[in-house]
């Protein structure tokens, strides 16, 4: 089945969120639909799945011109799709999750769940989508919902999969599993429409690559034709520089010094285990590992956000073991929380409120109980400009902005001050290019100017490209330390450590 | 950009979305409450000419002479007084069930002060009995505020505990020697003393007209509410715990601190309802003397959306329901409990704005919901 979009255009009010897009879907080929955030790329696709109706231009199916009134319709022409966020029901099992809306029914009304639970089962051994059909939903592993739901939509006999941002919520061992399924449902003739705004995944593993950028396709080609700086181009509309610039290593004194650290998680079970680690002025230091490895537990325990169970950590010589967030923050410790969303900001407040979340008691912004408000804003206008945060006013609600002008918030609020330690939490994850050269460059500022960093980042290609030292992280221990400034790393070595393999 | 600009400037002035949710959905609430409870009477075989009646009455309670407002302000001022706390509370993500119990709290200590200073000048006795009556409701609520900051015990559950302890600390206190009227074998209080009455204000035009001072207390607190949630740290703390906690904690704000405040100047503004009541309608307290100020004020809360002035308006409001519904029983001799279910109506209209918007399409912005959501 041949799906074609034809001048699709897509307003929202005044935004233009797609402009004329021209784009062939074929059965059997991987599409490649790359773009940074906010470039379109979920509504061009929300509009083939029937959830959005296109303000003009049109669909053609087999040559056929159709209308969709709504994703019933589409999945009835054959069309599904993944979205970004998962739309499952956690307290349900994979099979009820699967049959829900289209439920095979006996007499009565009587649910059939052996009939589904032998479809998915049937299902999952075709494309190699192992998931075991009685398991919870709420249970399993995000790279394994996001099996369920590709199972629903091949459930409902899709031949066009949409695919939107799948790998954002992956590690990359769950990448590789995921780009085999792709080629399995490929081989079977499904057409694929993989959304991402990750180069090296879309290199890998599409057929066609098509670059959307403001909402219009600026270019399409042969992957194998295509590289890293040809699309990143292409995606941001200027040559981006991949090279992180930075002054020579000459690390100082001793910023941070963790001694036998251990942490235990909420449950009781071991995170951090016995750790000790140092950093030092100028440097950064990347801890490279597997999610999970105790990574979280580290970050939340520096940051004072979680009571370490042994150990001792001084800052500049001062015990801060038992110091409260806030003490740390005063000191000139700074901390990009891993999860942006739920921890970094508040999305309902304003990016001004956002932007002094952690100082607003400050005197520089507060006198006698009472917040300054017009100081608070002359602050965060400053801020948003000298860090590049697009948003539309410093009075915009933060959970409107896209996720790099999120991140860039965070770190502009984090970095806007005198700091000396900065703890990094996958600072960079889920963000456009653009976003992340940018908060990449803001951080090598942090360290030429003295601070120590400390990265932690799931993402192997962050750590090498920024890390001083790398030391990885596995069942909350320290396991390798590298330092490329002395002999070159090896991905695949780092990568045997990160998966627990003694150097 | 020179739209950008205007915003900026404008700042946190209200926009049009928040004008929609603040006073066109309780507007469009309001009439179609009425509009049931006019159905509720048709359906009990009140026939049509009492209904007319019967609503010419409510506007006339509510509004139609001076001595109507002044029955709607005094009705309104312990509601709004409540209702901020309350407001206050669920701003920093309490659901503060206890408005009853620290009403209770706050006129008995009111009325223990009062009658204590019963020798001094108004300009001491009058504040001491106000601040007593803040003070207590402020310890009962951080009673429950630190219970959960202690040991995670939940607020809705512990605040409906106190609010029974209140019921029988009440009828027990009012028989102790300290605050039972002398000579008196049943529950009820020592008078006010004249110097901690609130004065009313009116007595000069009609001394029937019971509007009294603690009508500018109402007023004072909501600009002091309002200071506090939009102008001061504490705010701010109570906000960001409220919109969300982890971000919070992860800034630095101390959860347990904030949780503790938060309920305490909750209580502190249910109690100053309480007093407002003792000091300036009762004179005294008697067994039930709270009247379900507290339950009230949590409708007046949701309906004036947690805002400091959506909580006044609310709350003239449903003291206008209430001075008119007793007129209403007067003259046409409908029952004022029908009064309660078009205030229950408004709060179950208002918590459903989908649909007000589903039945009364005009003034809102034309969107596409579908796409909204998504
Ligand atoms: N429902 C909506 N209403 C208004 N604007 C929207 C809506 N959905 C998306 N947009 C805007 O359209 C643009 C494209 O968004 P989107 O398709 O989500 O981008 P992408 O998926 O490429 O990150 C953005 O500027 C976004 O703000
Ligand atoms: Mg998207």
């Amino acid at each position: 089945m041949q799906v074609e979009l034809k001048n699709i255009t897509k307003r929202f009010g005044s935004v233009v969120a797609n402009k004329g897009v021209n784009l062939t879907i074929r059965p059997g080929e991987v599409l490649g639909l790359l773009g940074e955030n906010g470039a379109g790329k979920s509504t061009l696709m929300n509009v083939l799945c029937g959830l959005y109706s296109p303000t003009e231009g049109e669909i053609v199916v087999d040559g056929t011109p159709v209308r969709f009134d709504g994703p019933g319709d589409a999945i009835r022409a054959g069309i599904g799709m993944v979205h970004q966020h998962f739309m499952l029901i956690p307290v349900f099992t994979v099979a009820e999750n699967v049959v829900l809306g289209v439920e095979p029914v006996g007499r009565f009304d009587h649910l059939d769940l052996e009939k589904a639970r032998a479809q998915v089962r049937r299902l999952s051994e075709e494309y190699g989508l192992a998931v075991d059909a009685d398991a919870l939903v709420e249970t399993l592993p995000v790279g394994v919902q996001q099996r369920v739901e590709i199972i629903k939509v091949l459930f409902r006999e899709a031949d066009v999969l949409i695919l939107d941002e799948p790998t954002a919520v992956l590690t990359p061992q769950e990448v590789d599993e995921f780009f085999q399924i792709v080629r399995s449902l490929c081989d079977a003739g499904k057409a694929i429409v993989f959304i991402t705004h990750k180069l090296n995944e879309i290199l890998e593993i599409s057929d066609r690559i098509s670059v959307i950028r403001r909402g219009e396709i600026v270019g399409s080609g042969d992957p194998k034709k295509l590289t890293r700086p040809d699309l990143a181009e292409m995606m941001v509309g200027h040559p981006v520089d991949f090279n992180v610039e930075r002054a020579p290593f000459d690390p100082g004194e001793v910023i941070l010094d963790v001694s036998d650290l251990t942490v235990l998680h909420d449950d009781g079970a071991v995170a951090v285990d016995h750790l000790s680690l140092q950093i030092r002025s100028g440097e950064v230091v990347g801890i490279a590992g597997v999610q999970g490895n105790g990574q979280s537990a580290l970050i939340e325990t520096l940051a004072g956000l979680r009571p370490p169970a042994g150990g001792k950590v001084l800052f500049e010589g001062a015990d801060i073991t038992t110091a409260s967030p806030r003490a740390r923050h005063r000191m000139g410790i700074a901390h990009i929380p891993e999860d942006r969303q739920a921890a970094g900001l508040i999305g309902s407040f304003t990016v001004a409120e956002n932007m002094v979340l952690d100082s607003y008691y400050s005197a520089r912004f507060s006198n006698r109980g009472s917040i300054d408000w017009g100081r608070v804003n002359a602050a965060a206008t400053t801020a948003t400009q000298d860090y590049d945060v697009r948003t539309p006013s410093i009075h915009a609600t933060a959970g409107h902005l896209s996720g790099g002008n999120q991140q860039k918030l965070i770190v502009a609020r984090e970095l806007s001050r005198d700091t000396r330690l900065v703890i990094a939490g996958q600072p960079t994850r889920g963000l456009d290019v653009g976003s992340i050269a940018y908060i990449h460059a803001r951080l090598m500022a942090a360290r030429d100017e003295g601070d120590g960093i400390l990265i932690v980042s799931s993402e192997l290609d962050e750590i090498l490209s920024v890390s001083d030292r790398i030391l990885v992280m596995f069942k909350g221990r320290i396991v390798a330390e590298y330092e490329p400034n002395k002999a070159p790393v090896d991905k695949g070595t780092i990568g045997l450590a990160m998966a627990g393999a003694a150097p | 950009m020179s739209t950008e600009m205007n915003q900026a400037v404008q700042g946190r002035l209200i926009g049009r979305n928040q004008i929609e949710d603040l006073v066109l959905v309780p507007l469009y609430a309001l009439v179609a409450a009425l509009f049931l409870g006019a159905l509720v009477m048709i359906a009990t075989g009140v026939d049509l000419s009492t209904i007319g009646q019967s609503f010419i009455a409510l506007v006339r309670g509510s509004v139609g002479s001076l001595n109507a407002l002044s029955e709607t302000l005094t009705a309104a001022a312990p509601l709004v007084l409540a209702g901020l706390g309350l407001a206050l509370g669920f701003r920093a993500g309490l659901f503060n069930i206890g408005a009853e119990g620290q009403v209770i709290m706050g006129g008995l200590a009111a009325v223990v002060a009062g009658v204590a200073m019963a020798d001094m000048p108004a300009v001491i006795a009058l504040p001491a009995a106000i601040i007593a009556g803040a003070l207590a409701g402020a310890f009962y609520a951080g009673i429950a505020g630190w219970l959960r900051a202690a040991t995670g015990a939940h607020e809705v559950i512990s605040t409906i505990m106190l609010n029974l302890i209140s019921y029988r600390l009440l009828d027990y206190l009012l028989r102790t020697p300290l605050i039972q009227k002398e000579g008196r074998a049943d529950p009820i209080s020592k008078s006010i003393p004249e110097a901690a009455e609130l004065p009313r204000l009116l007595t000069f035009i009609d001394p029937n007209l019971r509007l009294h001072a603690g009508v500018f207390l109402m007023l004072a607190m909501v600009v002091v509410a309002y200071w506090l949630l939009f102008r001061s740290k504490m705010g701010f703390e109570f906000r960001a715990s409220g919109e969300n906690a982890i971000a919070a904690r992860f800034a630095g704000i101390n959860a347990g601190l904030t949780i503790v405040l938060a309920m305490a100047v909750a209580g502190a503004l249910a109690g100053l309802a309480g007093a407002n009541q003792v000091l300036g309608v009762l004179g005294r307290a008697t067994p039930g003397f709270s009247a379900g100020i507290g339950f009230d004020a949590i409708a007046v809360a949701l309906l004036g959306r947690s805002h400091p002035v959506g909580v006044l308006f609310a709350g003239v409001l449903f003291g206008a329901l209430e001075a008119g519904g007793r007129q209403m029983q007067v003259d046409a001799g409908v029952s004022i409990d029908l009064i309660g279910i078009i205030q229950a109506l408004i709060i179950v209209f208002i918590a459903a704005p989908l649909l007000v918007k589903a039945i009364f399409p005009w003034g809102f912005r034309r969107t596409r919901s579908k796409e909204e959501e998504v």
